[in-house]
């Protein structure tokens, strides 16, 4: 059994070294496929930040009225925090507020100086409110709105900007159905692709897959030795696609952080480096071994 | 023993085989003649199972060859082996390989692969050409190499279809003996040739078949048409 295995694997082996060209070019197939799968992995990464980054940009603020204690507030924090979808609230107490509002008009010395001619600090305490999805913002509000801290609380500023929001929670959405609609469709064509050109070079053995039945070899040792070919195929094109790909992607990152300063796709692909290698000869390898498997069948029935 | 009884081949538009029958007994050496078309290829298909009988049935020492499942025919094919006018030797492998081919199929060990290839191309004259590609080799070679490869598994029997179509006449004569050789060792051997002096000189048991049919079946036969 071992020795049978070892055999198939060494006729793979030698086959593949005497079909030089003919490997090379599957190769090159091969590698095209699965740079364009490299490339929609980053489509994929980068829409995810670029959608992230977004998400977080739209919040919704809650004032409370001057009556609303600090403790009924984090009750209403934990509340909020407990709904399940909510991902993160931020507390802004008077102070705080104060602070910030000095801080962001420290060039206005006369609003400054009017401000502090009042006794009172004027300003509300608030919650900052971010959704897991924008389009939960309805229902958090609502529940606001129904629930036990309804007298409390003085206005929220969601519905001057709902059309913003609905705006961009559509747009979001859109972002990711057509990077998966893409991420489909190369990755089903590139597969094809691949997959053909493995059939072509199997196709060109018909003539030998014949000839091995007729000697009396068995349908697994016929088939074996093109399965080994196919995982070499498959391994090899993964190993050049990475080779290519970093280079490629070092010199690229600066144009795509441009675009996305939270992306550092290049950064990611080098801690996630044997993660990376793993996924794609993965791929390779079944898209070698699968489309051998698939395009022998045919050459051995009788 | 292989029983050939009432076998008929129906192509869609054409009959190649009309109720035939044939015993060849064991260590029998037998020529099979025949115009082009007269269903002498496609009677040998039949004991390979490469084809199928539409009517009728193919023994084998009792056992039913036509109906085996295609699990079985690599084991029936290691006991018969086929040697062809186009030799069919496999391209990107050497001689050696393609003789060890035959055995590796048959799982076994290297030891032995190692022993019985080298004899086996020596006695088909070929010693000198082991590590070399088929299309490297002349014709005649290209046949002792795939000669080589039908004995190396001692089978019980050995069809060679026109196994001469492609020779000049001196290494025509070399498969011939080569052939005769290995029927004195005790394989039945079933050749289907056009050659009309290999028949005569041979003076063997001649099968003569026209249009699917056998019209004479005589010991020390002639080739007549
Ligand atoms: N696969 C096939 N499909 C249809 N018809 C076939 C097929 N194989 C053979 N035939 C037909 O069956 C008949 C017998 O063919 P066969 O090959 O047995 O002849 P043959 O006696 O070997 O001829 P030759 O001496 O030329 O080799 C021929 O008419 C041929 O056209
Ligand atoms: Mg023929």
């Amino acid at each position: 059994m071992l020795a049978s295995i070892q055999r198939i694997f060494r006729n793979g082996a030698i086959n593949f070294y005497r079909n030089g060209w003919l490997s090379t070019a599957t190769i090159s197939i091969m590698v095209l496929t699965l740079l364009v799968i490299s490339s929609l992995m980053i489509l994929s990464i980068t829409t995810r930040v670029a959608v992230e980054t977004l998400q977080n940009k739209i919040d919704i603020t809650v004032y409370f009225s001057k009556d609303a204690t600090e403790d009924k507030i984090s009750e209403v924090t934990s509340e909020l925090n407990n709904l399940g979808i909510v991902k993160n609230v931020e507390y802004i107490s008077k102070e705080d507020a104060l602070s910030k509002f000095k801080e962001r008009h420290k060039d206005n010395s006369l609003l400054l100086q009017s401000l502090s001619e009042l006794d009172d600090n004027p300003l509300p305490s608030s919650v900052n409110i971010k959704a897991k999805d924008p389009s939960n913002f309805a229902n958090i509000v609502s529940f606001l709105e129904s629930g036990s801290a309804k007298d409390m609380i003085d206005k929220i500023n969601y519905y001057e900007n709902q059309t913003m929001i609905n705006r961009l929670t559509r747009f979001i959405s859109t972002t990711r159905q057509l990077g998966l609609a893409l991420i489909i469709v190369f990755s089903t064509v590139a597969f094809l692709v691949s997959f053909n050109t493995v059939r072509v070079a199997i196709y060109t053995a018909r003539e030998e897959i014949s000839i091995m039945k007729l000697v009396g070899a068995s349908n697994w040792f016929i088939r074996g030795p093109f399965l080994a070919e196919g995982f070499l195929y498959g391994l090899i094109a993964s190993i050049v696609t990475v080779a290519i790909f970093y280079p490629v992607l070092s010199f690229a990152s600066p144009y795509i952080n441009a675009f996305l300063p939270k992306a550092d796709i290049y950064n990611y692909f080098k801690e996630n480096f044997f993660q990376f290698f793993g996924i794609i000869s993965a791929i390779g390898v079944g898209i070698g071994v699968i489309s051998s498997l698939i395009a022998i069948r045919k050459h051995l029935k009788n | 023993m292989i029983v050939f009884e009432n076998i008929s081949k129906i192509y869609p538009n054409i009959v190649a085989l009309e109720k035939v029958n044939l015993k060849i007994n064991s260590r029998e050496f037998v020529t099979i003649v025949g115009q082009s078309g007269a269903g002498k290829s496609t009677l040998l298909k039949l004991l390979t199972v490469e084809e199928l009988p539409t009517e009728g049935r193919v023994l084998l020492d009792d056992v039913e060859i036509n109906s085996l499942k295609s699990r079985d025919l690599p084991s029936l094919r290691r006991k018969i082996s086929s040697i062809f006018q186009d030799f069919k030797l496999l391209s990107n492998k050497t001689t050696f390989e393609n003789v060890a081919f035959a055995l590796e199929v048959a799982g076994k060990s290297r030891e032995e692969i190692s022993e019985t290839v080298p004899q086996v191309l020596e006695l088909v004259g070929l010693k000198n050409h082991f590590n070399v590609f088929p299309h490297q080799l002349s014709g005649g070679e290209r046949q002792r190499a795939s000669i080589a490869r039908a004995l190396v598994l001692r089978p019980d029997i050995i069809i060679a279809d026109e196994p001469t179509g492609n020779l000049d006449p001196l290494n025509t004569w070399d498969v011939i003996r080569l052939l005769v050789k290995i029927n004195e060792l005790g394989t039945t051997v079933i050749l289907a040739t056009h050659n009309r002096e290999i028949v005569n000189t041979l003076n063997k048991r001649v099968i003569s078949m026209d249009k699917g049919r056998i019209v004479r079946d005589e010991e020390n036969g002639r080739y007549i048409l």
